[in-house]
């Protein structure tokens, strides 16, 4: 083994972890500089947030006063004090296991659906578009089947900001569908009406659009008709997000190659046929980064409706900060953090996962 | 029809005229009009008589009428007896004020944060990652609120304000700045600075076309510059230094003096800022990594150093990817200065979709109108980043 001792091996700066550091961290002046500072925000930024949210936090207590201390950090008993508030809203104490059964039977629905090795996704894809959501209204309505009557003004919370993102993207879905289709038509007027849509909500924001639902709609129905107003808000908010949800499909119908259609036309099929049977399924397929990412946007502007009366998860802890019992300095700053942490966990998640099935449908392409 | 000769009846070669894919087209669009038509005569019928046994007016007689309500901040004169008009002009320079300062804002955290991105030193890079995935995932609102009700609204008070270098200093009632006030002789500096102006415009154009023409460059970044910034200092002091600063000044229980900048006002503006910027940074980024490697190495391949090999190749190239997102992000931060209204900021909505449609009741319009102005800033806005991107389009020769 005399030739392996001769030859030298490279010099241990420039190898392993500290060649790699040279060569990334330290390699001019000004990268040095940079990365001494970003070690210094770092730094400052976990031990402030360690110290805030662990060292400096209360942990036990039964009203403000105890996160009233010099230096004190996260408020936590707020946070376990006002959980299931939080989640539920004033939904009744003894009906609660509604709502959870109703996350349940959303879970064993949306979770095969996700995954593209659970067979079935057609039986799965009708459970979740038309079976869940009459068995979701019937659980958390109530009023049939001895379920007692739940009136919407008491939903709040998680609650609220999960019916709303996610009927919202259902009824969404169909509208942006035909609004997609309508400006890719070939007949003028339908073409028009469906820019004219588009654009309209698509340049106003959305809070307006809420306004509208509080204020306006009412006014649209003939006298003595009310529709409640978590309704109003949905319908609303599925033609809000049906305009951008057009776009998006759009944006799949024309990376469609054209001979896709003429294949159509050439075996004969009517205009609901080709799109129901060979356009959609595959523009769709395409898009659903796209849709995934206008879920997560609309799941995040669903915290708007507070501003209308409306107690969704960000409304809830904001309702209660202003709570006198718990009334100290880091009450507010507690509060904020739980919700963004919950929100973030929902929105990164469904982040990951657009970017996941975005990665298959380029695998898929390759082949 | 070929498809309907199919069906195999005896009239088949003659197809039934209905089957015609013209007339249907003309049938189908018929019938949307006619949809279409009945549900906005049912609409504006249901809506009059809807106004009328609640006794609300309509039109826009409430326009000159007395409004009686205070705007906490206001950059055109008002008071609470100018009109309901007034107050839209007052609300509307609000959220224009909030919406120019904010988009300047979130293109440069966002162009840093995306090249930053991308760069090759690890630790730069992650915590760019970091500030997206954590900023990008928050809803605004929250955010919104965070800055107003946890931050800001939890400072100290006047007595015990944070303060400031250069005289400024940081309170529960807002940032406390030193206000300048020009004395005799700064129409002088102002004059200078103006030529500064004008000159280095001309520099540039001069120095690019005698580039284009004999390749020679000049280093206009340093001349315009100097002409930018060192003519004016020269003329403010030659001229004696005619601008003194009015300091804030704590008297009693409050400061005195100087200007203030609203908690709500910077609340909404690093909201809206740092949000809009997590979206810009992977825009920019992306437009930086579509800009085809090729054209890199080709750069290094002529000698240009990193600078301008970014300067000249890169982002001319990436510009043109990013311009069109981009747009479309100043506009998404225009619509969203209207959460104003969750943290009382007297933006637009929130002085007129708000205050003023409390007060008249007149729901139709106030809101109809409320839609156009988004509507007009929205088409403003596109029509002229419309006209900066034909400028910046590739010039095929």
């Amino acid at each position: 083994m005399a030739i392996a001792e001769d030859t030298m091996r490279p010099p241990v700066t420039e190898t392993g972890m500290i060649g790699w550091a040279r060569q990334n961290l330290f390699s001019t002046p000004t990268n040095t500089i940079l990365t001494l500072v970003g070690v210094w925000i770092a730094y400052k930024v976990i031990t402030g947030l360690a110290s805030w949210a662990i060292f400096n936090a209360t942990w036990d207590g039964l009203d403000g006063s105890a996160c009233t201390w010099e230096g004190a950090g996260a408020c936590w008993p707020f946070i376990t004090a006002k959980f299931s508030q939080f989640m539920y809203g004033r939904y009744p104490v003894p009906d609660r296991w509604r709502v959870d059964l109703t996350y349940v039977l959303a879970i064993a629905g949306l979770v095969p659906l996700m995954i593209p090795r659970v067979p079935g996704k057609l039986w799965n894809a009708i459970y979740v578009i038309f079976i869940f959501p009459v068995i979701a209204f019937i659980l958390l309505i109530g009023g049939m089947f001895g379920l007692p009557y739940v009136p919407t003004d008491l939903w709040g919370g998680l609650l609220i900001t999960l019916v709303v993102a996610s009927s919202g993207i259902a009824g969404a879905f169909p509208l942006g569908i035909l609004l997609a289709l309508g400006r890719r038509s070939k007949m003028p007027i339908v073409r028009w009406v469906s820019v004219g849509f588009i654009e309209f909500v698509r340049g106003v924001p959305l809070i307006t659009v809420l306004f509208m639902a509080s204020v306006m709609l009412p006014l649209f129905l003939p006298a003595g008709w009310t529709i409640d107003k978590l309704l109003r808000v949905l319908i609303l908010v599925s033609f809000f997000s049906a305009a951008y949800l057009a776009e998006v499909i759009r944006g799949g119908l024309q990376a469609m190659p054209r001979g896709q259609f003429e294949a159509a036309d050439a075996l004969g099929l009517n205009y609901a046929q080709k799109m129901g049977l060979i356009i959609l399924p595959q523009a769709l397929k395409l898009v659903i980064p796209g849709i995934v990412n206008s879920f997560i946007g609309l799941f995040k502007d669903t915290s708007l409706v507070l501003i209308i009366g409306i107690f969704d998860l960000l409304g809830i802890i904001q309702q209660n900060q202003t709570d006198a019992k718990w009334f100290s300095p880091s009450t507010a700053m507690t509060g904020y953090v739980f919700a963004g942490m919950v929100f973030w966990i929902f929105c990164f998640g469904m982040s990951r996962y657009s970017m996941f099935v975005e990665r298959r449908l380029e695998a898929s392409d390759r082949r | 029809m070929a498809v309907t000769t199919v069906n195999g009846s005896a009239q088949a070669a003659k197809a039934s005229f209905l089957y015609r894919p013209e007339v249907r087209q003309v049938i189908y669009q018929v019938i949307l009009i006619v949809l279409l038509g009945i549900s906005v005569w049912e609409i504006v019928n249901n809506v009059a008589d809807n106004l009328r046994r609640q006794n609300i007016a309509s039109g826009f007689g409430f326009w000159d009428r007395t409004s009686g309500f205070d705007i906490s901040q206001t950059l055109i004169a008002y008071s609470n007896t100018s009109t309901y008009g007034h107050a839209f002009w007052v609300g509307l320079i609000n959220t224009l004020v909030v919406a120019a300062l904010g988009i300047v804002l979130a293109t440069i955290i966002g162009f840093i944060i995306g090249i930053a991105r991308l760069s090759s030193n690890w630790v730069v890079a992650k915590l760019a990652t970091v500030y997206v995935e954590v900023i990008r995932n928050l809803p605004l609102l929250l955010q919104l609120m965070f800055w107003y009700f946890a931050v800001l609204k939890n400072l100290p008070g006047p007595r015990q304000s944070l303060a400031l270098p250069a005289g400024a200093s940081l309170n529960v009632r807002g940032l406390y700045l030193p206000a300048p006030v020009p004395q005799d002789g700064f129409g002088a500096v102002a004059l200078a600075l103006l030529l500064g102006l004008i000159g280095s415009i001309a520099i540039y154009v001069w120095a690019r076309r005698r580039q284009m023409a004999t390749g020679e460059q000049f280093p206009i970044l340093w001349a315009s510059l100097g002409l930018v910034l060192g003519l004016p200092l020269v003329v403010y002091l030659l001229s004696g230094m005619p601008l003194t600063f009015d300091y804030p000044e704590l008297k009693g229980f409050n400061f005195q003096g100087g200007m203030v900048v609203q908690p709500e006002f910077m609340a909404l503006l690093l909201g809206l800022s740092i949000y809009t910027a997590s979206f810009i940074a992977e825009i920019v980024r992306a437009g930086i990594m579509g800009v085809s490697k090729g054209q890199k190495e080709a750069a290094r391949a002529i000698g240009l150093t990193n600078g301008q090999m970014l300067r000249l190749v890169v982002i001319p190239q990436a510009a043109r990817i990013i311009i069109p997102p981009l747009t479309s992000q100043f506009l998404n931060l225009t619509k969203n200065s209207s959460l104003a209204v969750a943290i009382g900021y007297p933006d637009f909505v929130s002085v007129f979709t708000g205050t003023v449609l409390n007060q008249t009741g007149q729901a139709v319009e106030v809101i109809l109108l409320t839609m156009c102005v988004f509507l007009t800033l929205s088409l403003l806005t596109s029509a002229f980043m419309n006209w900066f991107n034909t400028r910046m389009a590739l010039v095929e020769r």
